[in-house]
C-alpha cells in the first residue's frame, strides 16, 4: 500500500482490519492523532484526507491507497506553528491536550468548508457566503469533544484565525 | 529542610511575598502548549518500545455469578496471538489502589459486576489481540444480582471513620419541629462517568526485576505503591511515568487494571506489552460517580435565618470497596444553622466500583442543596442571594472554627452586578422571547481545600538557570506552567530559565493531582526549596536574608547587584522543599468559594434548554496563573451544564450493564452546549492555606454550576425538577400554554 502523509511518501503492509488511525499511530509512529473512543464519537482522531476532515478511526487503511493525508504533524512544529496551533496556545484552547490535534485538524477542515460556502445546521441560508459566527463555529466543531471543556477558548482561537483569513 | 509547621501564623512573610519578578499569577501561555498542539507530546500508549506486544482485555458479560470455565483454544489459534492469560491469581477485576488491600480487586472467578476484567489476550498486533479476546469462550453460572438498589432504604449507616463523617449537632428534630418555616424535598442524581478523553492505557516494560509502567495516571508515588501491591512485588522495583496525561477527573487516581495485565503479560512473554481499555471497557473498569438520593431539610425563623439544616443522603458502592461518595461534604461549612443533621448512607449493589470523580461530594451534593436553597428562598419570599446572605456564617457552623479567606459574599455581589441579576424577574415563567422562555439562576460554589504532603527539589545551576523536580503530574491543570512561575518568581529568573521535570515516580514524592490539592501542595514545596536557596545566596552575599532581592538573574543586596552565575562561582545550589499540613491546618476551615450565574432559554414548545451565558466569580486564594486557572474554572462550569442537562449513565436493572457506556449515548457537553462564559476572581492570598497562599481550583467550577442552570430553568418555566438531569421530558408537562 502507498500513502502520502504530510507530503511524504509511505509504503506499508497493512492488515485489512487496520484503521487509518492505527496505521498512523502504531505503524508509522505518527502518534499526534489520538484514539479517544475508536468509534467516531469523539473526534480526537480527526485528520484531513485529500483536504477533507475525517474520523480516522472509522475508516480502514486499505481504503486509502494513494490518498493524501494531513495529520497534526503536517500542520506545524513547535518551532513553526500553524496559525491555528499558535491561536490554540494563545487562547488556552486545551488543557490536557489529548483532543487538541483532532480539534485543530477539524478546525482546519471546517474553515475550508466554510470558505466554500457549505451551510451548517444553524446557517440561516443554504447558499451564499458563510459568516462564521460563534454559533456557526460551535455547531461545526461539535463533532470534537473536549472533556476539559475548553470550548469557549477553542472558539476564541478559531474565530481569530478565521478573521485573519477573511 | 524547610518545614511549614514552623511558621503557622498568618503574618509570616514567604519567599513569594519578597519576590519581585512579577511572573507568578500572570496569564502566561502553557509551557507544554507547543508540544500539545503539534502532537509531539507523547501519552502513555505512544511511547516507542521495540518489539512490543498488544494486549486486549477479556471482560465479563454477566452482572453477577461465577465463571465456570474459560475456553481459550480458539483465541490461542488466532494468527499472531502469543499468550492468553486468565489464571494468574493477581489478575484484577478493576482498578487497583494503594488505599485498599488487593482483595478489593482480586475477585477470581466470582463476578461482582458486568464488565469485570477476567483476562488478557496478547498478540503481535492490536487487531489479532482484539480478535483473540472476542474468541475467549466463557461459561458462566449466572447469579442473582442486586442491580437496582433502593436508595430510600439504604443498607448501611456510614461510620464516623469515613472520609466525611456524619454530623449531628444540637437537637435537629426539636429545632425542625419548632421552626417557623420548613422546607423538605428529596432529590436524585445519576451516575456520572469521569470520561477523560485519553483512555486508560499502559505500556509495561521489564528490565530484569525492574518494572517501568508508562501509564495514564494522576499520581506517581501512590500509583507505584498500588502497582507493587497488585503484583506482590517490592515498590522499589516499580517506576511509573506519566509526563503527559490526557485528562483524569478522578478516574486516574487509581491505576487502571490494564496496567497490571500489561505488567503480568510482559513478565510472562518477556517483551514490552501495551494494553489500552476500549471506551466501553472504561465505563466498567474505571470508577464512576455513583447515583445519590438526597433529602434536604431547611428550617428557618421568621426572618429566614436557618435554625436547622438537614442533608441526609444515600449512595451506592459495590461489595468490597470502601469509598463512599461524601455527598454532604459541601454542606458542612457553607450555611449557618445551629442544629445540623448531615449524613450519607450506603446501599451495596452489583455495580462497577464507584469512586471520586471531579468534585466528589460537592458535585452531586450542590445539585440538591443549591436548588433547595433557591426553592426555600422563593417560598420565604426572599431573593436567593439575600437568603444566602442572611445565612452566611462568621465561623464554621459545624465545628466553630474560624475560616481562612472566605470571600463568598463578595462573589455574590460582584457576580450579581456583572451579570445583571437585578433584571431577573422573581416570578417564574414571565419572560418570553418568541418561542423561548428566558430565566436566570444562581448558586454558590464551595470546595474544601487541603494541603497534602509534597516534596520538590530545586537546583540553581551554575549557568543561572533552575530545574525543579517533583513527581507531580500535569493532567491539563497547568502544573508545568505554574511550577515554572513559582520558581521563576521566587528565584528572580526569567521564565525560559526554569526547567520543570515531573511525571516520574523516581522524583521527590508529591501528592499527585486530585482533590484540587496538587497545585497548592506542589508549588508550596517548590517555594520552600527556593527559600532555602535564597538563604544560601544571601549568605554568599554576606547579606541578611530579608535584605536580599532576586530579580532577572541577579542578586541584589547591600548596594550590590551581582549576577547569580558570579555568586554561584561554578557551584550549583540544590534544596528540597517539604510542604505538609501544619498545626494551623486543623485550627481553621479552608475552602475555595464562588458564585455561579446562568441565563437559560427554554423552548416553550419542545422543552429544549439552551444555556445562553454564564458568569462565575471565585475566591481561590492566590491565583497562580490567571489563564490556566480561568480555563479550569470555565471547564468546570461546562461540566456543571453537562451534569444538569445531559450526563446520565443508566444501568439496565435486569442485567447490570450500562445502557450507554460510550460517547454515542452518554452525552458530555459538546461545543454547541457551551455558551459564552465569564470567569472573575476575587483574589486574596490565603496565608493559612499553604506556603503558596493558593486554594484549590480544579473542582470548584463544577461545584454549584449545575444548580445555577437548574434554578435558571425554574425561573424561565416555573417547573421545578428534582430528579436530575433536567431533560425536556421532565419539563414538557409543566410548560405554560404555547
Amino acid at each position: 500500500m502507498h500513502f502520502t502523509i504530510n507530503g511524504q511518501k509511505y509504503e506499508a503492509d497493512v492488515d485489512v482490519r487496520t484503521s487509518l488511525l492505527d496505521l498512523l499511530r502504531e505503524h508509522l509512529g505518527l502518534t499526534g492523532s489520538k484514539k479517544g473512543c475508536d468509534h467516531g464519537q469523539c473526534g480526537a482522531c480527526t485528520v484531513l484526507v485529500n483536504g477533507r476532515r475525517i474520523n480516522s478511526c472509522l475508516t480502514l487503511a486499505v481504503m486509502h491507497e494513494d490518498d493524501e493525508v494531513t495529520t497534526i504533524e503536517g500542520l506545524g512544529t513547535p518551532d513553526k506553528l500553524h496559525p491555528l496551533q499558535a491561536a490554540f496556545v494563545k487562547h488556552d484552547g486545551f488543557q490536557c491536550g489529548y483532543c487538541t490535534p483532532g480539534q485543530i485538524c477539524s478546525a482546519a477542515g471546517m474553515l475550508d468548508e466554510a470558505k466554500k460556502g457549505w451551510p451548517s445546521h444553524v446557517s440561516e441560508r443554504l447558499e451564499g457566503e458563510v459568516e462564521l459566527t460563534d454559533a456557526e463555529i460551535s455547531e461545526r466543531m461539535s463533532g470534537n469533544l473536549c472533556r476539559c471543556s475548553a470550548y469557549p477558548n477553542i472558539v476564541d482561537a478559531i474565530r481569530e484565525v478565521a478573521g485573519e483569513d477573511a | 529542610m524547610a518545614d511549614q509547621e514552623q511558621r503557622p501564623t498568618r503574618d509570616r512573610l514567604t519567599v513569594l511575598d519578597r519576590a519581585v519578578q512579577h511572573v507568578l499569577g500572570k496569564g502566561v501561555d502553557r509551557t507544554d502548549g507547543p508540544a500539545k498542539v503539534t502532537g509531539e507530546a507523547r501519552y502513555a500508549f505512544e511511547v516507542p518500545a521495540d518489539d512490543a506486544l498488544y494486549g486486549c482485555l477479556v471482560t465479563a458479560t454477566i452482572g453477577a455469578g461465577r465463571v465456570e470455565a474459560m475456553d481459550c483454544k480458539a483465541a490461542e489459534a488466532v494468527p499472531g496471538v502469543v499468550a492468553v492469560i486468565t489464571d494468574d491469581p493477581r489478575l484484577p477485576a478493576d482498578m487497583v489502589t494503594s488505599m485498599q488491600a488487593p482483595d478489593a480487586w482480586r475477585l477470581g472467578h466470582d463476578i461482582h459486576f458486568f464488565g469485570q476484567a477476567l483476562g488478557v489476550v496478547v498478540a503481535e498486533s492490536w487487531e489479532a489481540a482484539r480478535e483473540g479476546a472476542a474468541r475467549v469462550a466463557v461459561r458462566y453460572a449466572v447469579g442473582e444480582g442486586r442491580f437496582d438498589p433502593d436508595l430510600a432504604a439504604p443498607d448501611e449507616e456510614v461510620p464516623a471513620t469515613a472520609f466525611v463523617p456524619p454530623i449531628h449537632k444540637d437537637d435537629f428534630d426539636d429545632a425542625w419541629l419548632n421552626a417557623e418555616f420548613q422546607y423538605d424535598e428529596t432529590f436524585s442524581t445519576p451516575i456520572h462517568f469521569p470520561a477523560a478523553m485519553e483512555p486508560h492505557a499502559t505500556l509495561a516494560v521489564w528490565d530484569g526485576d525492574a518494572l517501568t509502567v508508562h501509564s495514564s495516571l494522576q499520581s506517581m508515588a501512590g500509583s507505584a505503591k498500588a502497582i507493587a501491591s497488585a503484583l506482590d512485588i517490592d515498590v522499589e522495583r516499580v517506576r511509573t511515568l506519566s509526563p503527559f496525561v490526557g485528562g483524569g477527573f478522578g478516574g486516574k487516581t487509581s491505576v487502571g487494571s490494564e496496567a497490571i495485565y500489561a505488567a503480568i503479560a510482559a513478565r510472562e512473554t518477556g517483551r514490552p506489552v501495551k494494553v489500552i481499555q476500549s471506551r466501553r471497557q472504561i465505563a466498567y473498569g474505571v470508577h464512576h460517580r455513583p447515583a445519590t438520593r438526597q433529602r434536604v431539610r431547611i428550617a428557618t425563623d421568621r426572618n429566614g435565618r436557618i435554625v436547622a439544616l438537614g442533608h441526609n443522603n444515600a449512595t451506592v458502592q459495590r461489595d468490597g470497596r470502601n469509598f463512599v461518595e461524601p455527598v454532604h461534604f459541601g454542606t458542612i461549612h457553607l450555611y449557618g444553622g445551629a442544629a445540623r443533621s448531615l449524613t450519607t448512607s450506603l446501599s451495596r449493589a452489583n455495580h462497577p466500583t464507584s469512586g471520586a470523580v471531579r468534585s466528589p461530594g460537592e458535585a452531586s451534593g450542590t445539585m440538591a442543596l443549591e436548588v433547595a436553597m433557591d426553592e426555600a428562598a422563593e417560598r420565604l419570599g426572599l431573593d436567593p442571594i439575600e437568603f444566602r446572605r442572611r445565612n452566611e456564617p462568621q465561623v464554621s457552623p459545624t465545628n466553630g472554627k474560624p475560616f481562612g479567606t472566605r470571600k463568598l459574599l463578595q462573589c455574590y455581589d460582584e457576580g450579581a452586578s456583572a451579570f445583571g441579576w437585578n433584571r431577573r424577574n422573581p416570578n417564574p415563567g414571565q419572560q418570553r422571547e418568541g418561542d423561548w422562555l428566558i430565566g436566570m439562576g444562581m448558586a454558590a460554589a464551595v470546595r474544601g481545600n487541603f494541603t497534602v504532603e509534597a516534596r520538590a527539589t530545586v537546583r540553581l545551576e551554575t549557568d543561572g538557570s533552575a530545574t525543579v523536580e517533583t513527581d507531580m503530574t500535569d493532567i491539563g491543570t497547568g502544573t508545568y506552567t505554574i511550577l515554572m512561575q513559582i520558581v521563576a518568581e521566587a528565584l528572580g529568573l526569567p521564565a525560559e530559565q526554569v526547567k520543570v521535570v515531573i511525571g516520574d515516580s523516581d522524583l521527590p514524592a508529591s501528592a499527585g493531582s486530585g482533590g484540587s490539592f496538587g497545585a497548592g501542595s506542589s508549588t508550596s514545596a517548590a517555594a520552600l526549596a527556593c527559600e532555602q536557596i535564597a538563604q544560601t545566596i544571601a549568605a554568599k552575599m554576606g547579606a541578611a536574608r530579608e535584605n536580599l532581592t532576586l530579580q532577572d538573574g541577579h542578586a541584589i543586596a547591600e548596594n550590590r547587584r551581582v549576577p547569580l552565575t558570579e555568586i554561584l562561582g561554578g557551584e550549583a545550589v540544590e534544596a528540597e522543599g517539604h510542604a505538609k499540613a501544619g498545626d494551623h491546618t486543623s485550627a481553621h476551615v479552608s475552602s475555595s468559594y464562588g458564585a455561579h450565574f446562568a441565563e437559560v432559554a427554554v423552548n416553550a414548545v419542545t422543552g429544549e434548554v439552551r444555556v445562553r451565558r454564564m458568569l462565575g466569580v471565585f475566591d481561590v486564594g492566590r491565583v497562580l496563573n490567571r489563564k490556566t486557572a480561568r480555563s479550569q474554572l470555565l471547564g468546570g462550569m461546562v461540566w456543571g451544564i453537562g451534569s444538569m442537562l445531559h450526563e446520565d449513565a443508566i444501568i439496565d436493572k435486569r442485567t447490570g450493564q450500562f445502557v450507554n457506556p460510550d460517547f454515542g449515548e452518554y452525552h458530555v457537553a459538546a461545543h454547541a452546549d457551551a455558551p459564552p462564559i465569564e470567569v472573575r476572581f476575587i483574589e486574596e492570598i490565603d496565608d493559612l492555606a499553604n506556603e503558596a497562599g493558593a486554594k484549590g481550583v480544579g473542582e470548584l467550577g463544577n461545584s454549584g454550576a449545575g444548580a445555577a442552570v437548574a434554578n435558571a430553568i425554574y425561573n424561565a418555566t416555573g417547573v421545578r425538577v428534582r430528579d436530575f438531569p433536567v431533560t425536556l421530558d421532565k419539563l414538557l408537562a409543566g410548560l405554560p400554554p404555547v
